[in-house]
């Protein structure tokens, strides 16, 4: 379609109609957060007046300093980098090998052990049968339990189990001549060849730990050890609970609001860093996971 | 498989010959196949050592909760533990149908998930179709990649957006519509404006990146029907009617189906984040009750019934949805 000349005025009507619906669509998604982005470097009296449209109003870096001075912050900012590192590394030590015993036709019952993977995702036994499980488990209040509760799911398995079908017998021929094992087939013939999928499924399990809050905010009580989006929420409540405790602030140079567009703003930096990366595979890995069973 | 000694003593003469070779066989057919596991296993053991890690993870942290479901006919106490807990049938389930909150949050799941269907079903479509009629590539590239970056961003973040940006005091909402002299609404206060909000809200953060699957269908479309198309005369919007979508009708109709499968499943973290007592009238889901009875309230039981009765309709409409789209398309998608 790219390289079609426009035909006629209707035709021309139509792309510009186009391209106008598309920049809108486009401005309405980006607009949210350069509100925020604004809001943050607001001074409060002007956010709690609601004169913050476009741009920062009274430009002050004071709510980035107030978020900056609290140790809560960087404790759960540190929690979730451990969460998201540890998380993807216990995610890929347990598919990669699991995914590879699966792709192998020579595995016995192998349509059983795929059955026992996928109806993992069309049931699940729900909220409080997991959580008394992990409660039973001694997995309440613990690093280990996060980083190892969430690490295998089925969707990502049977995504490069697909993946790792597809690659010809014949590239792991010549490293079975040489008298290679399964793990060193898996290890320098497998997983070289499938590090799209491999980047797929590792920025799969980055995105969901960096961004998971709901088990971290019931399993985790203990304050040091809550991720940064079980922090963002308890501030977050608190602006919206608390309406005293923000008027309070009225005339302070930052107010709840923009200490909350301020977190918004440090908790998103990071994905933004990896964005070039997800954008470049994500769409792969949809298409990829929604072949076959 | 196995032969039966009796059957075949029972047949006639020289029975005990016959006999001592059936169970011969047998148990050199037994002999041969424990051997052949053995080698298999002496050979393959690798790919066992790679696979038992993967599954016993399954079997400690989803198979055994499923075993825990049993609670939901039990009146659990912590003490006892899920085992030995007494039976108590459907008791709880009969609570459950008599529980006007339960009612409700039922009601409310389905409304949602409707409106949810009918406002947000199209749009990726529509910006699929409007992405492919983009000739300047560098402006479609830019495009795509602001609408997709909502889908990376949590759920805690877009709900603190949508609240700062709803607020009654500071809110840009309240802001623009005080430029038209109307009165600051507190919006998720109130029960009839938070369907509207948690939909958009959706919307806003999906809709770009769910279009990915319908651009890549279009991308499948072969050139050679737009070329004849061009050649007929053919204007753009013509080509997009006639041509491009229904050569994605297959798809659209997959994902519709898998749409109406997920219909229990929404994204109830969202509305524990957006809601509040006042707005439970129109906001409380099966999940987010689920949530408040068990792990807030501790009626562990209760809870779980509700949580199966979910699972169970969840599971009989994907695996419906699934048959359906399979023969549809004769390629299933999960």
């Amino acid at each position: 379609m790219t390289n079609m000349n426009l035909y006629s005025r209707g035709d021309r009507m139509f792309v510009i109609l186009n391209m106008i619906l598309i920049g809108l669509f486009t401005i309405s998604t980006l607009y949210p957060f350069i509100y925020i982005a604004s809001l943050s470097m607001s001074t409060g009296f002007e956010a709690r007046a609601g004169n913050v449209v476009l741009t920062p109003v009274g430009f002050t870096l004071e709510a980035y300093k107030q978020v900056l001075a609290e140790p809560l912050f960087w404790k759960s900012y540190m929690n979730t980098f451990i969460y998201t590192i540890f998380g993807t590394l216990a995610s890929l030590a347990f598919i990669i090998p699991g995914a590879y015993a699966l792709s192998k036709p020579q595995l016995y019952g192998r349509r059983f052990w795929n059955l026992v993977v996928a109806f993992t995702m069309w049931f699940n036994a729900g909220l409080i049968p997991f959580f008394l499980n992990m409660r039973d488990l001694g997995l309440l209040d613990s690093y280990f339990g996060i980083i190892i509760g969430f690490a295998v799911n089925g969707f990502n398995i049977i995504l490069l189990r697909n993946f790792f079908e597809g690659i010809p017998q014949s590239f792991e021929e010549a490293a079975r001549m040489d008298g290679a094992n399964e793990f060193q087939v898996l290890w320098k013939v497998y997983i070289p060849l499938s590090k799209p999928a491999i980047a797929t499924v590792a920025l799969f399990c980055i995105v969901s730990r960096w961004n998971g809050f709901f088990w971290a905010m019931v399993l985790l009580q203990d304050e040091d050890k809550i991720p940064l989006q079980v922090y963002l929420r308890q501030v977050i409540v608190e602006l919206s609970d608390d309406e005293e405790f923000s008027t309070s602030l009225l005339t302070a140079a930052y107010s709840v609001e923009t200490v909350t567009a301020a977190i918004i703003v440090c908790s998103i930096i990071p994905i933004l860093l990896i964005y070039p990366f997800l954008q470049k595979y994500f769409s792969k890995g949809i298409l990829l996971g929604g072949v076959k069973e | 498989m196995s032969s039966d000694p009796d059957f075949i003593s029972s047949a006639g003469p020289k029975t005990e010959e016959l006999v001592f070779d059936a169970k011969e066989a047998q148990r050199r057919r037994r002999a041969s196949r424990m051997q052949r596991v053995g080698d298999h296993l002496k050979r393959e053991w690798q790919l066992y050592a790679m696979l038992i890690p993967t599954i016993l993870w399954l079997v400690i942290f989803l198979y055994k909760p499923m075993y825990g479901l049993q609670i939901a006919f039990k009146d659990y106490s912590i003490f006892r533990g899920v085992a030995a807990s007494p039976w108590i049938g459907f008791e709880h389930f009969e609570t459950l149908f008599n529980n006007d909150q339960f009612l409700r949050a039922l009601r409310n799941t389905l409304i949602m998930s409707a409106y949810g269907l009918l406002f947000g079903f199209p749009v990726p479509i529509f910006l699929a179709l409007m992405f492919n009629e983009i000739l300047n590539q560098k402006f479609k590239k830019t495009a795509q990649t602001i609408v997709y970056l909502p889908h990376f961003i949590s759920s805690v973040i877009i709900a603190g957006i949508v609240i700062t940006a709803f607020s009654p005091s500071a809110g840009i909402v309240n802001t623009i519509l005080g430029w038209f002299g109307v009165d600051a609404v507190y919006f998720l206060t109130k029960p009839e404006w938070f369907r509207p909000i948690f939909i958009g809200t959706g919307i806003w953060q999906e809709a770009g990146f769910q279009s990915i699957v319908y651009l890549a269908a279009i991308a499948g479309v072969s050139p050679t029907l737009y070329e004849s198309a061009v050649v007929d005369g053919a204007s753009r919007w013509q080509m997009m009617w006639k041509i491009t979508i229904p050569s994605i009708l297959p798809t659209i109709i997959i994902m519709l189906i898998i749409r109406i499968g997920n219909i229990l499943e929404i994204s109830f973290e969202m509305i524990i984040l957006l809601y509040q007592p006042a707005t439970y009238q129109t906001a409380d889901v099966v999940n987010t009750f689920i949530y408040r009875q068990g792990l807030q309230g501790g009626q562990y039981d209760f809870a779980a019934a509700a949580g199966l009765f979910n699972a169970v309709v969840a599971f009989i409409l994907v695996m419906t949805a699934n048959t359906i789209s399979k023969r549809y398309s004769r390629t299933s998608l999960w």
